[in-house]
């Protein structure tokens, strides 16, 4: 049986992609498979009796090292700050290729906890800073020095100790350029180095907090039980720097959309499903639902988004059990086709994911061609003519050229940088200032300016001479031609509308990332919990893939 | 040192800032990395471009011919680069163009550079005594290294270069004849066992 890939005018609508959910595809899940056999060390730890100092961690495998050098520094109350308008943080790090000299550790330790305004080197690859959940780290302080562990139900409210605000990579302030460490076959998958520094600064903060409280009472402090520390992850408060991120990296956004796509259709495909494979899609499904019980939002739409994911989940599951017959030919495919039949865009997604787990054969293989070789599609096929760009604009962006954009609701919104942090924003263009230093995004609105333009051309013209008058939509021809070849590069909807949902391009961002709690505070951020549940460094060599259910 | 992905994004957006759209802004931040990795003096170039454009009142040129004579000023090296990368088959056609007169050349040469990938043929460019062998956009053979702004070139000579060998046929040929020593002479025995398929290929 041969099952179609699904469409990318269903797929790449922004509802449907704002639905998604971790997978074994996510890149922290693959991070920890590639780097469970390497060798994990903590190299320094020279910390004060309130936590402030220097610690280094690292991986290590045959010649190649990668180390994480940490800086503790003690914050006033008043001075800590998650926005990105802060500018200290109680802890701040970077990833060194290598193992970082003497020398190296202090040109970084004035460096690294100035964040955006210090300079890093070629020799490291990625920053980050992260703030203390001061109540969370002062009772785990406060019950370990006493000899106790802490209130679990606290801890597995809030699910981390500490919360980073960003993770820099690829070249910014400094950091190595991309394309120095893009053939090391440990870091095929996307956002690999950046994983690992998040990893490794979770085991940072447990060292951390051991230390305090061994210090505070020497004689009756005991250390926070692996098992506490197993459930606890790293939070991430994430806006709208994230968003443009996916507009702007077209082939990067349609391998990973792909390599999701091209799991379903496979499984879809396969005749006979075993008794194991069932068994371990029923027991992921069902275990995996305790961690959408513990979201927390305030945002409406985010509520009734939860809400129905939980009600459809629960009756899919009652189907499954009551009705479902796994013994049938392609009975993933009939489930799948029961699901877009019955169930909202939260479900059906929510299960594609789930549907990938007993698959390790079909799934691994894919990871490796996630990432994208961007520089190769750059330039525009200018031998090609008029007619063909018109008819992969009539073929691509279908709906899109239906759109009204005369019409002030759908050309509400602007996408702009802010002076004050060099990070996107969206303003409404009808009452705020500054639309006419509007960003790129707007590709639906400048897509159909394109066709407009196109159709008032000569079809035999070739795009050379096209151009060569009409340079001012120059950005959408080349991702015209950039969605020829990958159907999954573009964002089937209206980035500038008024019903624009920015969290949807957040919330795609970020399970591919392998989020698992999300958290959103309103329709631009949201707070998420990264490696919750993970193994400890200590455990990778036990190393379980199905840790996210346990 | 300023990495390539802070020198692209910078760019991007100062040439955006400087009046060019969006889709060009792109071409020239990946022009000025190109020639940062080539040891060239991109930035610098760009910088004093821009700052100096207004007051330059460049001609944009569209289409490409033969001979290009822009006005007194001079072309715009970004839009006479980009139309050439653009209509670089047309360029292939003619052979040789010439231009007289482009404000800061140097930030027109990645466009050629780039062209001489996308055509695969070697593009040899001469802005008034500096000579450029353009390699396929793997690199650039040049006798000028100096690391300087250069406002203007009178004269502009761009030939397409027909791919063909550097040596002589006899050169190959005693060349070929050495590589032959590699192989190993087919007794009877060998024949017979030595390759895959059978003796016929045609059973």
């Amino acid at each position: 049986m041969n099952i179609s890939l699904r469409d990318p005018n269903i797929v790449m609508k922004l509802s449907r992609l704002g639905s998604f959910h971790q997978s074994k595809l996510s890149f922290l899940r693959s991070f920890l498979k590639e780097f469970k056999d390497w060798e994990y060390k903590r190299d320094l730890f020279e910390l004060n009796e309130h936590g402030y100092g220097t610690a280094v961690y690292s991986f290590k495998k045959k010649n190649r090292v990668y180390s994480l050098i940490c800086f503790a520094n003690e914050l006033n109350e008043d001075e800590r700050s998650d926005r990105v308008i802060a500018t200290k943080w109680d802890t701040a790090f970077t990833l060194f290729d290598g193992v970082p000299t003497k020398h190296d550790i202090e040109r970084l330790q004035n460096e690294v906890p100035k964040q955006e305004f210090g300079r890093l080197s070629f020799k490291e690859l990625t920053l980050s800073r992260a703030n203390k959940s001061v109540r969370v780290f002062n009772h785990v302080v406060e019950s370990l020095s006493k000899g106790v562990q802490p209130d679990r139900e606290l801890l597995d409210k809030v699910g981390y100790l500490y919360r980073t605000t960003a993770v820099y990579g690829s070249g910014k302030f400094g950091l190595a350029d991309r394309f120095r460490i893009k053939d090391r076959k440990e870091i095929y998958g996307p956002f690999r180095l950046e994983m690992m520094l998040v990893y490794l600064v979770r085991q940072f903060t447990f060292d951390q907090v051991n230390h305090v409280a061994k210090n505070k009472n020497p004689k009756k402090a005991v250390k926070l039980d692996p098992e506490i520390c197993r459930n606890l992850g790293i939070g991430n408060s994430t806006g709208l720097g994230m968003a443009p991120f996916i507009v702007n990296h077209p082939t990067l956004l349609n391998n990973w959309i792909s390599a999701r796509e091209t799991s379903l259709k496979k499984i879809r495909e396969i005749k006979n499903i075993s008794n194991e494979e069932v068994g371990l899609f029923l027991d992921c499904l069902k275990k995996s639902i305790k961690n959408i019980t513990s979201w927390n939002t305030e945002s409406e739409y985010q509520i009734t988004k939860i809400k129905s994911l939980l009600t459809d989940l629960n009756k899919f599951i009652m189907h499954l059990d009551k009705e479902f017959n796994f013994k049938q030919d392609f009975a993933f495919n009939e489930m799948y086709l029961h699901l877009e039949k019955n169930y909202c865009e939260e479900c059906i997604e929510y299960v594609v994911s789930m549907m990938m787990e007993p698959f390790d054969d079909i799934v691994t293989p894919l990871i490796q061609e996630m990432s994208s070789e961007e520089e190769k599609y750059f330039n525009i096929p200018t031998e090609r003519t008029v007619a063909d760009l018109k008819a992969i604009l009539e073929n691509k962006y279908s709906e899109i050229l239906n759109i009204d954009f005369s019409k002030k609701e759908n050309n509400l919104n602007f996408w702009f940088i802010s002076k004050n942090k060099e990070e996107p924003r969206i303003a409404n263009r009808f009452d705020e200032m500054g639309a006419e230093l509007e960003q790129p995004l707007a590709i639906a609105r400048d897509i159909k300016k394109l066709y407009d333009l196109l159709s008032v051309s000569k079809n035999s013209w070739t795009i050379a001479k096209f151009l060569s008058t009409n340079n001012e939509l120059r950005h959408v021809v080349r991702r015209a031609f950039i969605v020829e070849k990958f159907p999954y590069s573009e964002i089937q909807d209206n980035t500038i509308g008024r019903e624009i949902m920015p969290i949807d391009m957040l919330r795609l961002k970020l399970s591919f990332f392998g989020a698992l709690k999300f958290d959103p505070r309103s329709d631009k951020w949201l707070r998420i919990c990264m490696f919750q549940g993970a193994p400890l460094p200590e455990q990778l060599k036990n190393y379980d893939d199905y840790w996210v259910y346990n | 040192m300023k990495s390539l992905s802070e020198i692209e994004t910078v760019s991007k957006r100062a040439c955006r800032a400087a009046g060019y759209s969006w889709g060009v802004a792109e071409e020239v931040a990946k022009n000025i990395r190109l020639l940062e990795i080539f040891n060239l003096p991109g930035i610098k170039n760009l910088n004093s471009f821009f700052k100096k454009k207004k007051e330059l009142r460049l001609e944009n040129i569209s289409l490409i011919y033969k001979d290009n004579e822009a006005n007194k000023n001079g072309y715009c090296p970004i839009i006479a680069g980009l139309n050439c990368l653009d209509q670089i088959r047309t360029i292939d056609n003619l052979n040789e163009i010439t231009f007289k007169k482009i404000a800061y050349p140097l930030l027109f040469l990645p466009f050629i550079s780039r062209a001489s990938e996308v055509i695969g043929k070697r593009i040899f460019l001469k802005m008034d005594d500096r000579e450029f062998l353009l390699n396929f956009n793997n690199n650039i053979y040049s006798n000028h290294t100096k690391n300087e702004i250069i406002e203007s070139a009178e004269n502009i000579y761009l030939k397409v270069l027909e791919n063909q060998d550097s040596f002589e046929e006899k050169e190959w040929n005693e060349l070929y004849k050495l590589s032959e020593e590699t192989f190993v002479e087919e007794n009877e025995s060998l024949k017979q066992g030595g390759a895959g398929a059978g003796l016929t290929d045609n059973d």
